[in-house]
């Protein structure tokens, strides 16, 4: 491992002002779980390691009826398999949560980076891309907010610009219910070879608003909208689901890799969009 | 780069000049000599290194030693009190929930962390909560009559 320069700043200002100094060419450590493993198989090199646990402003978790969840970057995957507030307000991020890697593990990563190493088969990304989140984005200069659906741009690529950081995410107040299933061969202690999250809203019998989103078959999480078209203003019969399901199996573009191959992907892409919706209903 | 942090290990504070790089894991066998914590895979997916650190379980491997300054740190040398084996350990000892021993200390330390948050977990919370420890000896089934033994003990 290459020697580099370790900083604990106090304060949000203070760690963007490091950030800013190092043009950005520093690496943020918040759980670590992801960055110390590339750093140890020498996949990055960091000339600086940001560590922004001790900023408070990345902390926020609190919620308002009105404006929604606020939930900071730092939160551990623990905190939102434990907090009362998630799991009474937003029980499907608990769920996603707990169903990543191992307590340990969940002690240790945040929400923050989950979302900013932008895997494509992140576990938090698609539920809350379900569930209209935006992320709050700081640099010195600017504060800004962008859908998380936008905030993706390829594999271990994000938004983010030179000097910004990931402060929050900010979760509308929650409308219909929203379910994610993730499929792995290993029930702990594994990674989603397809996760799919579908929120449903219903009035009158029928479905007023749907969102499908999908992990691990894409470059970045996927928003299905062909599917959640095909639901809108519809009553959820079986046949109709099954049509979405089968959409959505047409709109990704899944990889064949070590963990699966892309044809099995598709067709798990539609048994888990079928039984998402099943679960909302 | 040295830097000097202060971590709070089974109830004593030390002191220490650490390089940035050294993980937890690293700084505990290597700089204090608690040899307990074990490396196995070094990369967060055996739980060997297992310790409880501000009260919750973590995998000391995954973590820079420098990011932890202040720490409150429990390690399997922290858990026999007066020359008693701790419950947990006894139980591993007496159900035979230890063959080559290698992923026991992890194995103690997660399951303090559980039977404190949970003192009367099922046999499936138990399963689960452990499933970020390995054994290569694949004992888990007498591991597992170990935890629910303790667990009807604190009954």
């Amino acid at each position: 491992m290459n020697s580099f320069d370790h900083f604990t700043p106090a304060t949000l200002t203070e760690a963007l002002s490091i950030l800013a100094e190092r043009n950005g060419n520093a690496s943020i450590i918040a759980g670590g779980t992801d960055l110390l493993l590339r750093v140890k198989n020498h996949i990055v090199k960091p000339a600086a390691v940001l560590n922004v646990k001790r900023v408070p402003e990345l902390r926020a978790l609190s919620f308002d009826s009105n404006e929604g969840l606020r939930v900071g970057a730092l939160t551990t995957l623990r905190d939102l398999t434990r907090s009362p507030l998630i799991r009474d307000c937003y029980p499907v991020l608990a769920s996603a949560a707990g169903l990543m890697a191992s307590e340990q593990i969940r002690s240790l990563a945040t929400l923050g980076g989950n979302l900013c190493n932008a895997s494509p088969s992140a576990d938090l990304a698609p539920p809350l891309i379900a569930l209209d989140a935006v992320a709050c984005l700081v640099s010195l200069s600017s504060e800004r907010q962008i859908p998380l659906a936008e905030f993706f741009t390829g594999p271990g690529r994000s938004v983010l610009q030179k000097g910004e950081l990931l402060k929050e995410i900010i979760v509308p107040p929650p409308q219909g219910k929203t379910a994610y299933l993730k499929h792995s061969p290993r029930a702990f202690m594994d990674i989603a070879i397809v996760g799919a999250a579908v929120r449903i809203q219903q009035q009158g019998g029928k479905c007023q608003q749907a969102r499908i989103v999908l992990g691990a078959v894409a470059p970045t999480p996927l928003r299905v909208r062909s599917g959640e078209e095909s639901l809108e203003g519809q009553t959820l019969t079986s046949e109709v689901i099954r049509q979405a399901a089968k959409i959505s199996a047409e709109s990704c573009s899944p990889i064949s890799d070590v963990r699966s191959a892309a044809w099995y992907r598709k067709r798990m892409v539609e048994v888990l969009v079928r039984r998402g919706i099943e679960a909302t209903l | 780069m040295k830097t000097l942090i202060t971590l709070n290990i089974n109830g004593d504070a030390r002191e220490i000049y650490i390089d940035a790089r050294r993980s937890l894991l690293d700084i505990l066998r290597d700089e204090l000599a608690l040899m307990g914590a074990h490396r196995g895979c070094d990369s967060g997916d055996c739980g060997a290194c297992t310790v409880i650190v501000n009260g919750q379980p973590v995998t000391s491997c995954m973590m820079l030693a420098a990011d932890w300054n202040g720490a409150e740190i429990l390690t399997v040398e922290g858990m026999a009190k007066d020359g008693q084996l701790h419950p947990i350990q006894r139980a591993l000892v007496e159900k035979g929930g230890i063959q080559c021993g290698f992923c026991t200390p992890g194995f103690v330390m997660n399951i303090k962390a559980l039977l404190d948050e949970n003192p009367k977990p099922t046999e499936a919370e138990a399963r689960a909560w452990l499933a970020g420890n390995l054994c290569r000896c694949t004992g888990y089934a007498k591991i597992i009559e170990a935890v629910m033994s303790v667990a009807e003990e604190s009954a």
